[in-house]
């Protein structure tokens, strides 16, 4: 099956709607208010360097994450038969045609101090229970214990790589998924008649053969969490500013001002794609990444 | 799959294509706050004048005028607030009303009419006013609540809400300093922002529509927002007081403009004119629960809600409180750079 | 291999509690009598009732539908023959293009919202069309974003794809057409379903894109940001409760039918046995 023509009238779409907005893009980052050229956005820049970090700090924890719950997840799945496979993936991707916005206010609800999750404790004594351990724990080493009323969860970094998590977990299972479930069976069985056991199986043969699922699953987990906005602000209680925030308000803040956004996120697009490919080049050396 | 695809593609484009698109000629495209008006106000004006009405909701005034500045668009009625008026009106950006075509202005308030944002009235007719003040619960908040203060004060702790928008929170902070909202003045601004950088471990977090459910809920103690939306809430949490704070405080006004360019003119004075008849009034009154403009309105509302100084403070009161006008371009620079400080301290 | 024990499937089940705890919260506050999202205040219906009046959001939900499946449906077609035609490129300017592919994934969205935004008003003024911001706009940068999904789901399956078939179909007396149809496209159609489904729910799910390109044309996201000044209305809790319950019911009948047939098909087999 081979027609490189077909590849062409696609070429001339990325040229137009791709190419061309990247420029624009380009053109903006290195252009002043004024309109001439200049560096300054890109001098400006270093009084974001926290902003910076945060965003990648937590973009990467959340990626961690993604591929702990994901990776067994999509492991697991792949051991069911075909009709319960099909379902559960339509599942994984259900959440996210109900709106971004409100599934993010229904996590709000539930993490509160006073929110769902916490009256669902106190119902169940979970936290008289932590309260009863705490102090026993405390009286055994002498140290003063205050009881807790509720976890604390809402308006903490940890809420904020949850609701990452919570949104683009589907984007690590679905790639891991689909090249788990492509293994040939007749390879594992051969290595189990070779008196391989399950840990051997796994260790040699599965984990190997799904790696280039799992920098696709990173890939596609980590770039939208660098970049992501109102999740910090709904979930972290908008007290540290991330990225996406930050481009955000270039745009739609008070000053509106394209050649800062454009400057930033030209940045930030540069960085993610070394990671991108650094990553790649340690991984199977594959030249892109397979998504399903 | 295959059929589980074939399946959902087609309930989806049925669904898509059910109600069909009549296209007519004779429309008036409006542009408004979300959540800002009854919809039934909309099926009553096409009855009434059988001009179709294409209805589009914004979320903040910044970006409504970046899409109207880009060129994007072409919108017939736009419902901006008071600052962002005057500053579309320096851009020309507005197109000047011919008010013989809205003869229920008359109704608006004297004391609505040529405001700082439109001195000559020559632009806009209110459609919303309100007031910005503290909202606290009176079962955590024991002391009496008179000034901006209280959010500051170290003894609520985490029970404090902050606006997650600059020109609100830093108005806050320049009032509670004693300054005017629309100061110029780079080094109040700066102290502003300073002040905001020390409440920073007081508050639990800054934020928008959010402080319904954390004041609602009990999550919070007290936090800003506007008086009209503390009708509300009231509604679901009897604890909840509001106070105008005595440094003064924030009066807003959301009007009705014709944008320049606008391609139905008439038909969009005609619109703003039926928004300002006195049933309509009545009906987006008691939707939305701010103040009205309309004095015939305000009239026919209860005794319990025209008399109620929180929708309708006294003069006085009024005469203590300040609107926000369009600051230059370089305090608005400074705006996102001391707004960006704020939120990247640790 | 090994069914799943007792622990995966507590694993697995924890996870898909975790995707949907928030969603039955949703769900829940749809039938609150009050717009709060904590406080219960008694059952109600009267979301629903609004839902069905509020001209505004069913025409968001018209557009959001419409343009999705539209995108949907064109970028499957599009990135499958673009999939195609990459394949076939020799190794450097495949990478090359599938460089470039790769980019409206990398870009913050607001990026390429704002850069598509000022290539479309540049091109109304350059080209001097009587032209602005709306469906069409939409459109074409729902279809923009779609196709490097598209693409990126379609590829592996044709690198899984034995060279030979097509040959030998053709040498069978197959035209390219009907080799394709008969012999390639069955091989690749799980890549071509997925790239659909994801295209799909990335249309969907989309706000910044949207609104940025969408110019007098609303999607429900959209609508939905545009509330939250005053506070999102439940109303669109209730909107998602039924788009929920509607899909959901699909996927159950579908699902028994296919159990049904793989019932039919194993009675059959045993028949056939004996």
């Amino acid at each position: 099956m081979k027609n490189k023509l077909l590849g062409i009238p696609y070429i001339i779409w990325m040229a137009i709607f791709v190419v061309a907005p990247l420029i624009l893009v380009v053109i903006f980052a290195f252009t002043g208010r004024n309109g001439g050229f200049t560096l300054e956005n890109f001098s400006t820049m270093n009084q974001y360097v926290g902003v910076f970090g945060d965003s990648f700090l937590l973009a990467l924890v959340a990626t961690m994450a993604c591929i702990f719950i994901g990776y067994p997840l999509a492991y697991f799945l792949s051991r069911e038969n075909a009709a319960l496979k099909g379902m559960a993936m339509m599942l994984i991707m259900l959440p996210m045609w109900m709106n971004f916005l409100l599934r993010t206010y229904s996590w709000m609800s539930l993490l509160e101090d006073t929110g769902l999750l916490n009256r669902l404790f106190q119902a169940i004594h979970l936290i008289d229970l932590v309260n009863v351990i705490g102090s026993s724990m405390a009286g055994l080493l002498n140290q003063p214990y205050e009881p807790i009323e509720f976890f604390h969860m809402i308006n903490t970094p940890g809420a904020v790589i949850l609701g990452m998590v919570y949104n683009f977990l589907p984007f690590m299972v679905l790639p891991i998924f689909s090249v788990i479930d492509k293994i040939d069976h007749r390879v594992i069985e051969a290595a189990q008649d070779l008196g391989a056991d399950s840990t051997v199986v796994f260790r040699r043969i599965i984990f190997p053969l799904s790696l280039p699922g799992v920098l696709s699953g990173v890939t596609m987990v980590f770039i939208p969490s660098v970049s992501t906005f109102v999740i910090s602000g709904l979930l972290g209680g908008g007290k540290t500013m991330l990225l996406g925030d930050l481009i955000q308000m270039q745009f739609s803040g008070n000053t509106y001002n394209p050649n800062l956004g454009s400057a930033i996120s030209l940045v930030m697009m540069v960085i993610v794609l070394v990671c991108i490919s650094i990553m790649n080049r340690f991984g199977s050396g594959g030249e892109e990444a397979v998504v399903l | 799959m295959k059929r589980t695809l074939a399946v959902f593609l087609t309930a989806a484009l049925l669904a898509a294509a059910l109600p069909g698109c009549g296209g007519s000629k004779n429309v008036v495209n409006v542009y408004n706050w979300g959540e800002y008006i009854d919809m039934s106000v909309l099926e009553d004006f096409e009855a009434q004048t059988g001009i179709q009405v294409n209805y589009q909701t914004f979320d903040n005034n910044e970006s409504m005028y970046s899409l109207l500045s880009s060129g994007g668009s072409s919108y017939d009625v736009i419902i901006p607030s008071d600052y962002m008026i005057s500053r579309m009106i320096e851009e020309d950006m507005l197109e000047p009303l011919d008010f013989d075509q809205i003869p229920n202005f008359e109704d608006i308030d004297p004391a609505l009419k040529n405001p700082e944002y439109d001195p000559t009235n020559a632009y806009s007719v209110p459609y919303m006013w309100g007031t910005v003040g503290i909202i606290y619960n009176t079962e955590k908040v024991s002391s009496p609540v008179d000034s901006w203060d209280i959010l500051f004060d170290p003894d609520y702790a985490g029970q404090i809400l902050m606006f997650d928008n600059s020109r609100d929170a830093i108005g806050i902070a320049l009032k509670s300093l004693g300054y005017s909202y629309n100061t110029t003045d780079e080094t109040q601004i700066t102290q502003a922002v300073d002040l905001l950088v020390e409440e920073k471990p007081l508050v639990q977090s800054y934020v928008m529509d959010q402080i319904f459910d954390k004041l609602e809920g009990g999550e919070a103690a007290v936090g800003p927002y506007y008086a009209g939306d503390y009708i509300t809430m009231v509604e679901n949490n009897p604890a909840l007081a509001f106070c105008l704070p005595k440094e003064g405080s924030n009066l807003f006004v959301d009007a009705m403009c014709i944008p320049k360019g606008a391609q139905n003119k008439g038909n969009a004075e005609t619109f703003i004119n039926f928004m300002c008849s006195t049933e309509v009034g009545i009906k987006n009154c008691t939707e939305i629960g701010y103040s009205t403009p309309l004095l015939s309105v305000k009239e026919a509302l209860p005794d319990e809600i025209k008399n109620n100084p929180v929708a309708y403070p006294s003069a006085e009161v009024l005469a203590g409180c300040e609107t926000f006008t369009n600051l230059p371009e370089n305090i608005l620079m400074l705006y996102d750079s001391e707004w960006t400080r704020l939120k990247t301290t640790k | 291999m090994r069914q799943n024990g007792f622990l995966s499937r507590i694993f697995i089940a924890l996870v898909y509690l975790f995707l949907y705890a928030p969603i039955f919260v949703l769900i829940a506050f749809s039938f609150n009598s009050t717009k709060s999202r904590t406080v219960w205040s008694g059952f109600s219906l009267q979301w629903y009732r609004d839902l069905l009046r509020n001209a505004e959001i069913m025409d968001a939900l018209q557009t959001t539908l419409l343009v999705s499946v539209l995108a949907a449906v064109i970028a499957t077609i599009a990135g499958t023959a673009a999939a195609i035609g990459f394949f076939s490129m020799k190794r450097r300017p495949r990478g090359i293009c599938l460089a470039i592919n790769n980019i409206p994934m990398t870009n913050a969205d607001i990026i390429t919202g704002v850069s598509l935004m000022l290539l479309f008003v540049f091109a109304g003024r350059v080209l001097n069309l009587n032209f602005r911001l709306g469906f069409g706009t939409l459109l074409l940068a729902h279809i923009t974003f779609d196709i490097p999904y598209v693409i990126l789901s379609v590829l592996p399956k044709l690198r899984q794809l034995d060279p030979n078939i097509y040959e030998a179909a053709q040498d069978l007396g197959a035209t390219g057409l009907y080799a394709f149809h008969r012999v390639v496209f069955p091989e690749i159609a799980p890549g071509v379903i997925n790239g659909l489904m994801i295209a799909f729910t990335m249309s969907i799910d989309d706000f910044v894109i949207s609104y940025f390109t969408a110019g007098q044309t609303s999607t429900l996201a959209m609508v939905i940001y545009s509330m939250t000044r005053r506070k999102v209305s439940p109303e669109i809790n209730a909107l998602s409760t039924l788009m929920f319950l509607v899909v959901l019911s699909l996927l159950l009948i579908i699902n028994l039918r296919q159990i049904q047939q793989e019932r039919a098909v194993a009675k059959k087999l045993a028949h056939a046995k004996h």
